[in-house]
């Protein structure tokens, strides 16, 4: 059985799609990604209005069930970024271009000069844990979130606008829903999960900015959580991620409602061939269950 | 392997040079020559270092030139420092008899287990040694006991002999035959270490540097091309130079804006 699916208007050789903030830093390396490692899609690092070093190091930090990350949003600033985006022109494979921004002006400054690069779909960045002026703090309010998602889908048109979203909203199917009477094309959850570490020979925070984001198996539940009450809440499609490696991760999401899964942290624990290792997972158990069509387990954990 | 930074102390330093200093940690880490360590000063920063010294007491060796290093030289021995790895892919010595090996300035770092390995297995070693003054010249009493063809060059001709590293290579290269060609150094070194070697026909391996942030090949920073320094590095063989047009021309800065090498070089001073 193809993997194959249309997600927003994206035709997709199969549901995997690279996450944004992991491996999309240049235009070579998202191809192979794409072609080496397999991914259905590719999401680039988010652009933002302005050059951004992003937080000193430590930034990554390998935890017992996932990661823990605090890069901060470093960005060559779109007017920085001619000769990737020269690249990318010739490309083969459905491109997601991520953005950001501190206010609503800055989110349609960026999106306005990213659409004009056409790449396939626009992820808007409404859920950065990681500084105190970006992402998150739209992404946690409703009316914060409309109002991004509205402005920059008026400066982008015709491509898909898909809405990233933070598990640290108190009611993310509310924020969902906004998006998409804010005409929102899909939803992107989740992104990472606020938290800290601490070396206790240090007596220290390990993370130079002390608080960051955990992405990986730790948080699947969360993310299946989000996925499930968001499918019950919006008719967009779902683009669904949180600590997928496996196959059979990916069947949890795409039964909690997902349409297409995201690999971000995966890659680290199973490499670059994790997008192919998972489409591989997830074809063996769709025989072994005799399964016609992803359409057809999409959601059923809802009964 | 140590995954997060675990804060040891610092055994003995021992001064090489006039601005660089090995520091001998009370760690146990193994690691293939050319892997390296993250190594971390709370409320400063967290950087790679390549590892001087493997088993039972790790070593790391430090020029004291940015806000890290600088704030690392200031350390005494029995202070602490945070270490995880190793990390990196390190050099591949399979099959090899007849070895070359170029070092530039601190790249003699990388190096120094790799020429050792050598010499425990009785492998036929030539060293060129490369740095702008001979009080600069790193590891020439290590490196010397690992063979008895150490060709040093210096800029101002204090030590050995005077010019560059590459075209003591391009003299070695044209009287001798070798197998296989390993290399650490500055970049525009390095790269015309390649083509000399590219135009003998010789292969070669070689230890680069960018901006790296996670160590273990997920978040992108150290970008080289369709290759991450961190995890399919930091030591490139010839297949992968030979299509990899950034090398030698252009490296991602923090930001991941992409610059020449002279810029990157000069936001790393």
């Amino acid at each position: 059985m193809s993997l194959e699916i249309d997600f927003a208007g994206l035709k997709l050789k199969n549901p995997t799609v690279l996450a944004s903030g992991v491996l999309g830093t240049s235009a070579a390396l998202m191809k192979r990604v794409f072609e080496e490692g397999g991914a259905g899609a590719i999401t680039m690092k988010s652009i933002g209005p302005e050059e951004r070093a992003g937080h000193a190091n430590p930034s990554v930090l390998e935890l017992e069930h996932g990661l823990l990350n605090a890069v901060g949003l470093p960005s060559p600033g779109y007017k920085n970024m001619e000769e990737e985006w020269n690249e990318l022109e010739e490309r083969k494979f459905p491109l997601i271009a991520s953005i950001y921004g501190a206010s609503v002006e800055e989110f349609v400054e960026v999106s306005k000069f990213v659409a004009e690069k056409k790449p396939d779909a626009i992820e808007v960045n409404i859920s950065c844990p990681n500084t105190q002026e970006h992402g998150q703090i739209f992404g946690v309010n409703e009316t914060a979130s409309a109002e991004v998602v509205s402005s920059v889908k008026k400066e982008i048109g015709k491509i898909p606008l898909i809405a990233k979203l933070t598990p640290q909203a108190p009611n993310i199917a509310a924020i969902a829903s906004a998006c998409e009477k804010a005409e929102a094309n899909a939803i992107c959850a989740i992104n990472t999960v606020a938290g800290m570490a601490i070396d206790i020979d240090a007596r220290k925070p390990i993370l130079c900015n002390k608080f960051g984001g955990i992405s990986g198996p730790a948080i699947k539940p969360v993310g299946i959580k989000c996925v499930y009450q968001i499918f019950k809440a919006v008719k967009i499609p779902i683009l669904g991620m949180g600590g997928i490696s496996s196959g059979r991760d990916a069947i949890e999401y795409i039964q909690a409602g997902a349409t297409a899964v995201g690999i971000g942290s995966g890659v680290y624990y199973q490499g670059i061939g994790v997008f192919e290792k998972v489409c591989r997972e997830m074809k063996e158990w769709i025989k072994e269950n005799e399964v016609k069509s992803l359409e057809e387990i999409r959601g059923c954990a809802h009964g | 392997m140590t995954k997060l930074p675990k804060m040891v102390s610092i055994k003995r330093i021992v001064q090489e040079t006039p601005n660089i200093k090995t520091y001998y940690l009370e760690h146990k880490m193994n690691a293939k020559p050319g892997q390296f360590a993250m190594l971390w000063l709370p409320d400063i920063d967290e950087k790679p270092f390549t590892l001087t010294a493997k088993g039972k007491e790790c070593a790391v060796t430090v020029q004291c030139k940015g806000k890290f290093t600088k704030a690392m030289c200031d350390l005494k021995e029995g202070g602490k420092i945070g270490i995880r790895g190793p990390y990196g892919n390190g050099f591949s010595t399979e099959e090899v008899k007849k070895v070359c090996i170029i070092a530039g300035g601190c790249g003699a770092a990388p190096v120094l287990l790799l020429a050792e390995q050598f010499k425990k297995k009785g492998i036929d070693l030539s060293v060129i040694l490369g740095a702008k003054t001979g009080k600069e010249c790193l590891f020439k009493e290590r490196l010397g006991k690992t063979t008895k063809n150490l060709y040093i060059t210096t800029d101002d001709g204090s030590l050995g002999e005077k010019g560059y590293a590459t075209s003591m290579l391009e003299k070695l290269l044209a009287k001798q035959k070798f197998d296989i060609v390993f290399g650490c150094g500055p970049e525009p070194m390095m790269k015309k270490a390649f083509e000399i070697c590219e135009r003998k026909g010789i292969e070669c391996q070689l230890n680069l540097e960018r901006y790296m942030r996670c160590g273990f090949g997920v978040c992108g920073a150290c970008a080289l091309g369709k290759w991450l320094v961190c995890k399919d590095g930091p030591v490139f063989k010839s297949e992968q130079l030979r299509e990899m047009p950034e090398f030698g021309e252009k490296a991602l800065l923090k930001s991941g804006k992409e610059v020449s090498l002279k810029e990157f070089a000069e936001w790393r001073q």
